[in-house]
């Protein structure tokens, strides 16, 4: 057995070994040194981050589907997608820049919901097969592309410029970009990777040690993160 | 804080930074996989210093481009304008809306200026092993990750107004070269920032081993 009690980390932002406390539900602890957030017992952990990523699948289509904005000026009249943002520079000659718009708007935003909602249906019932926590990894990496938030400001901000020219309405899709930007943020509020590898099958094929945690667990020994 | 605090890499253990495990090396001077997750495991990020270093330095370079040449053309009625980001700032607040310029100012300009400024900083200091302001730089260090996201602005701004703007032959607006220039600046400090390890904030001794996992 090479790893050490369950209980002790290192932090990942200082490196500082602690014994994490054992927390009360919605409770975090906190770095003894850097005071980062290094543990966190959501309530609901599985359940709540799970109907939150249903929402969030249901406001990205929207979103995508729908119109974002159309411009009329002189008897003319324009609409556009979010995707369209990216397909009018890629036929504009921007093909670099189009793809990177694309990735940051859509195919992020996408797959980060799409492999939390496999992560959380297959995690539900522990012990969670091996390719759980692959698919956590990869939604872990793409997150900080995910840029809706991004997004919708870079919209407004168009739109205030192109109102000087023209007149411009939003459309349902600007309405659900908003509720997707909340799902996302309320996601990342409920959701803690921790939990999921709690459950999942360990590569040296020892199954996860079974919940809850003992409730007479030893208290925090050397350098126990503070709780809030 | 008592003296007997312990870093992991200090103890001999190795903290997975995919999933978190601690754990011991799977043979002596070799670190090895995690028994968890499977992925390798390393003391340090491989030679963060340097990769951040040579990351800050190509996106201080692109920088240059990045504000010199146009991001958009706008055509109108057969005459055609260039703006560059500074030009587009100047317009906006010219037009009444200094709010938004204040926005776009500080998202494409302060942010990414500000990110190159502090992430040099972190390198420095790390590299000199400094052992002061440990908490404000670690402050700074989870607040340029955080921010970092925010200098894309310029990227959708341009790319939503070159989607709805194309009333040919009345008004078309184009992208400029300086787009691409602006985007791989965003990209590349956002990479430089997550190849940097804030460990070694805490722990500059460690910055000449890199044990090989």
């Amino acid at each position: 057995m090479r790893h050490v009690a369950l209980d002790t980390i290192a932090c990942p932002d200082c490196g500082l070994q602690q014994t994490i406390p054992q927390l009360p539900p919605g409770g975090t602890a906190h770095c003894a040194r850097c005071r980062v957030t290094i543990a966190r017992n959501p309530i609901d952990p599985i359940d709540r981050p799970l109907a939150l990523a249903v929402a969030a699948a249901l406001a990205f289509l929207v979103a995508n589907t729908t119109r974002l904005m159309g411009l009329s000026a002189i008897g003319r009249e324009a609409t556009t997608t979010i995707i369209g943002g990216a397909r009018e520079m890629w036929s504009q000659g921007s093909e670099i820049t189009a793809t990177i718009v694309a990735f940051c708007a859509v195919i992020a935003p996408g797959s980060y919901i799409a492999f939390m909602l496999v992560v959380l249906l297959a995690a539900k019932r522990p012990p969670a097969p091996r390719w759980v926590g692959q698919l956590l990894r990869i939604a872990t990496f793409v997150q900080p592309w995910s840029m809706s938030e991004v997004m919708l400001l870079g919209i407004l901000v168009a739109l205030i410029k192109i109102a000087q020219l023209a007149t411009v309405v939003p459309g349902i899709g600007m309405y659900a970009v908003g509720l997707l930007i909340a799902l996302l943020a309320a996601i990342a509020a409920t959701f803690d990777p921790h939990v999921i590898w709690t459950r999942v099958v360990w590569a040296d094929g020892t199954l996860p040690p079974p919940e809850p945690a003992a409730p007479d667990r030893p208290p925090a020994r050397i350098h126990a993160g503070a709780t809030r | 804080m008592s003296a007997a605090a312990l870093g992991a890499a200090q103890s001999g253990l190795a903290s997975c930074t995919t999933c978190g495990l601690l754990s011991r090396p799977a043979a002596p001077g070799q670190l090895g996989h995690c028994p968890r997750c499977g992925a390798a495991l390393t003391a340090r990020h491989h030679h963060s210093v340097q990769f951040t270093w040579a990351l800050v330095i190509a996106a201080a370079i692109l920088y240059v481009p990045a504000n010199a040449l146009p991001v958009l053309t706008t055509t109108t009625l057969g005459s055609s304008e260039s703006d560059t980001i500074i030009s587009g700032v100047v317009y906006l607040y010219q037009s009444g809306s200094w709010p938004l310029a204040l926005i776009v100012l500080v998202a494409s300009v302060m942010i990414p200026l500000g990110k190159l400024v502090a992430l040099a900083y972190l390198l420095i200091t790390v590299q000199r092993r400094s052992a002061k302001n440990s908490h404000d730089r670690a402050r700074l260090y989870r607040l340029v990750e955080f921010i970092g996201r925010w200098s894309m602005l310029d990227v959708f701004v341009d790319a939503f107004i070159v989607a709805l703007v194309q009333l040919e032959p009345l008004m078309s607006v184009a992208p400029g070269s300086g787009v691409v220039f602006f985007m791989a600046v965003v990209v590349l400090t956002m990479f430089a920032a997550h190849s940097f390890d804030p460990r070694l904030i805490w722990n500059p001794d460690n910055l000449g081993r890199h044990p090989h996992g």
